[in-house]
């Protein structure tokens, strides 16, 4: 075990570090069957950084909202044996502990930064003149180097992972709690937010636990890994590079990015001659605004072909315009200028522009995977939204039925056929809402950020199923961050240049 | 969502202070219908929105809908009021006398006269300044005033699902066709998806706030103090005098007819 707080610097608030103990601890939320965490026990000292791992389900957020205090009470769920925060109840622990959760968008508190960091200082009743000084230090802390009243609502994700993660800074908290902080970040936003954190345990010394799959990003800011078991109580305690070895293979199983065993590639069998589905001229793709009736354009002077059997990605910086572009070629949004055609073979009796033709003609033509799952899903059960498809192009009650158990069973849904597809986990939902989409064998797939805040388990089979696809005959057009998927996939990239603003596009 | 405000005389006052003259000039007007209180009062708000500070396009845009709303109200009141006095013009069901002439003209100057210094002060005032009053020199709840503001934040994420999820349905084939009961399916259909997307996001955020200790019953602090000042007592003072002299004019020019009379 590493000495407490030997990272701690003269620099900075010093702050006691948190000593955390759990006691035979476990809870079962309201009205479920089975216990989220049970029988833990385990001691964190002061000043350690621990990387809580664990197969989906196995209670790591359980655990770590309960330290943070905001679980709830016993309407909410049943606590057994003791979870204690310096000897007392995580619960009464208020302003010792903070947390930073994963949803960059869901955790801005207010429309100015400056007052955003103010706000968990308010909260603890910290005096008005000692809290600003906090805000300017935590801010600087997190190198958010913004004016106070620059608007929260203009930052990139990373940013605002900083933004919240300087808000729990300014409260000067004991411990520090991350569940999942760069899930939903782009490379550059989680280095930024992973170098932010350790910047500013080095200045406070603070205990540090932390929830990630991506190992390989926390590995060397972490003493010490603890495995949960789904079954109760830890799989694995200790030394990071000791558990890393012992218990990487079953980690890697349950879908944990272990960086010594990475997911493997699919073997690919290219067909011969590809076609041309889809040409993209002087392309300029853009969004009309709420209110406005003119686009803004994003990007333009796109040229580009898809062609069957091929994968093409789009990659680029935040903000480039590679969703607006995909959703162009997906035949969603009017092109801003340039001309997007189909080939004859695509549009197959149809005016050539994507935009042009109706829902219904989309749909065996190009499927869109959105990169929020929940914006596709339109009915109450995954068999109910998976049969929408083959309905609206007419197929036989038959052959819709057959269709839809063949992409539950490829897809491993069919456990799930029942159940409402907003109460599925992160895995779940993806794989969904790709088979929503191949229900109607559409001949171009077109994919936003599908890798997104995947396991690797998810991440494996989805780009297994994609390689199937392509070796079938079908273009896939993907906007993605994910360096592996681009070497695992990608027969070209389109790069995305720097973000312009070219103002508004003539009507 | 949150405006851009432009720094001006109006924008720095307190917000509570706004929302008092809107209150005194509204309360004052709705004692009475008449075309003359409700006339004076407008033309001494005018006066007093040239120092409003927001630029002739954004005023135009904010106060659309009471520029339509106020000649509507007007005319149906012109055409179907109760009639009184000579009568001007008729046709079928339809009478104009000088009695509901009249009656029109006191709605539509009413309904300017009330929106649009309401309109104008909101258009000035940012939301967390205006929580801030709330909270502080009301003594609102704390806990209600600052869950609205951060549910505000919301909104604007809202838009941006409404988009995507219009786009998500053309994608799946059902973004178009089916006649009425068709566009009736695509209204309904992603309205709840994003009732459900919605609370999801609000109990995040909820936690989010929570996490930074907000909701528990210890006094906090405020790190931007709302400070009544001379400005806000003169604002309120403003709002007294307009009323004043609207409703004294009108009793002078024996158009008064108080309401609960």
């Amino acid at each position: 075990m590493p000495a407490p707080s030997s990272h701690a610097s003269a620099r900075g608030p010093q702050i006691r570090p948190v000593q955390i103990e759990a006691r035979g601890w476990g809870w079962r939320h309201a009205g479920r069957h089975n216990q989220a965490v049970s029988r833990l026990d385990l001691r964190i000292e002061p000043g350690e950084r621990v990387l809580l791992l664990g197969a989906s389900g196995a209670g790591k957020s359980t655990l770590v909202h309960a330290l943070a205090g905001v679980l709830g009470d016993a309407e909410d769920g049943d606590e057994t044996g003791s979870l204690l925060i310096d000897g007392r109840r995580a619960a009464a622990a208020r302003g010792r502990v903070g947390l930073v959760l994963q949803d960059p968008d869901s955790q801005v508190v207010l429309a100015r930064v400056g007052d955003d960091v103010a706000f968990g200082c308010e909260n603890l009743a910290v005096p008005r003149a000692e809290i600003w000084p906090r805000v300017r230090r935590a801010l600087a802390e997190v190198g958010l180097n913004l004016p106070l009243d620059h608007p929260t609502s203009s930052l990139s994700g990373g940013q605002k992972q900083r933004l919240a993660l300087a808000g729990v800074l300014a409260m000067q908290p004991g411990l520090l709690l991350l569940d999942e902080p760069t899930a939903n970040l782009d490379p550059v936003g989680v280095i930024e937010v992973r170098d932010a954190v350790v910047r500013s345990l080095d200045h406070s010394g603070a205990t540090l636990v932390v929830i990630e799959h991506r190992v390989e990003v926390w590995q060397d800011v972490v003493d010490r890994v603890i495995v949960l078991d789904p079954t109760g109580g830890a799989l694995a305690d200790g030394p990071t590079r000791e558990i890393l070895a012992i218990q990487g293979e079953r980690l890697a199983q349950a879908g944990v990015w272990v960086p010594a065993l990475p997911p493997r590639f699919p073997v690919r069998h290219p067909i011969s001659n590809p076609q041309s589905l889809l040409r993209a001229e002087g392309l300029a793709v853009g969004r009309v605004p709420f209110g406005r009736r003119a686009a803004s354009v994003v990007a333009d002077g796109i040229t580009l072909s898809v062609d069957a059997g091929r994968a093409t990605v789009v990659t680029g910086p935040n903000g480039a315009g590679k969703s607006t572009l995909v959703l162009t070629l997906a035949g969603l949004l009017k092109p801003a200028g340039g001309t997007l055609r189909a080939s004859d073979s695509l549009a197959a009796g149809i005016p050539a522009e994507p935009h042009r033709w109706r829902s219904r003609q989309l749909l065996t033509r190009i499927g869109a995977v959105f990169q929020d799952p929940e914006h596709q899903f339109l009915a109450a059960t995954v068999r109910g939204d998976l049969t929408i498809g083959p309905h609206a192009l007419g197929l036989s009650p038959a052959e819709q039925t057959s269709r839809v158990d063949e992409l539950m069973h490829r897809l491993r849904l069919d456990y799930l056929a029942d159940a409402n597809p907003f109460t599925l986990s992160g895995g779940e939902k993806r794989r969904m809402s790709v088979a929503t989409v191949l229900a109607t064998r559409p001949r171009l797939l077109v994919l936003d950020e599908p890798t997104f805040g995947q396991d690797s388990r998810t991440w494996q089979e989805l780009v297994g199923l994609l390689a199937e696809l392509l070796d079938e005959g079908t273009a896939i057009v993907a906007v993605t961050h994910d360096a592996q998927f681009v070497s695992a996939l990608a027969d070209e990239e389109y790069r995305l240049g720097t973000p312009i603003t070219l103002g508004v596009a003539k009507p | 969502m949150t405006p851009s405000i432009r720094p001006s005389v109006v924008a720095r006052l307190n917000p509570v202070a706004k929302l008092a003259v809107a209150l005194i000039v509204s309360c004052a007007l709705l004692l009475s219908i008449d075309w003359v209180s409700a006339g004076v009062a407008l033309l001494l708000e005018a006066v007093l929105l040239a120092w409003c500070g927001l630029s002739a396009r954004h005023f135009w845009l904010r106060t659309a809908p009471v520029w339509i709303a106020a000649p509507m109200a007007s005319i149906t009141t012109i055409l179907y009021g109760e009639d009184s006095g000579a009568l001007l013009w008729q046709f079928g069901f339809i009478s104009v006398t000088e009695g509901s002439a009249q009656l029109g003209l006191a709605i539509g100057l009413r309904v300017l006269a009330i929106g649009l210094p309401g309109i104008v002060l909101l258009a000035t005032t940012d939301p967390t300044d205006l929580a801030d009053g709330l909270a502080q020199v009301l003594r609102l709840p704390a806990r209600f005033v600052l869950g609205g503001l951060a549910g505000l934040r919301l909104v604007g994420m809202f838009i941006d699902d409404w988009h995507s999820l219009g786009l998500a349905r053309r994608a799946r084939g059902v973004g178009d066709g089916g006649g009425l009961r068709g566009a009736a399916r695509r209204f309904f259909g992603p309205a709840f998806s994003l009732l459900v997307i919605s609370v999801r996001r609000g109990s995040k955020l909820a936690t989010a706030m929570e996490a930074r200790g907000f909701g528990s019953d210890e006094p906090r602090t405020w790190a931007r103090p709302s400070r009544v000042r001379a400005a806000d007592a003169a604002l309120v003072a403003i709002g007294f005098a307009i009323a004043g002299i609207a409703i004294g004019v009108a009793v002078w020019a024996e158009t008064w007819s108080f309401i609960l009379a």
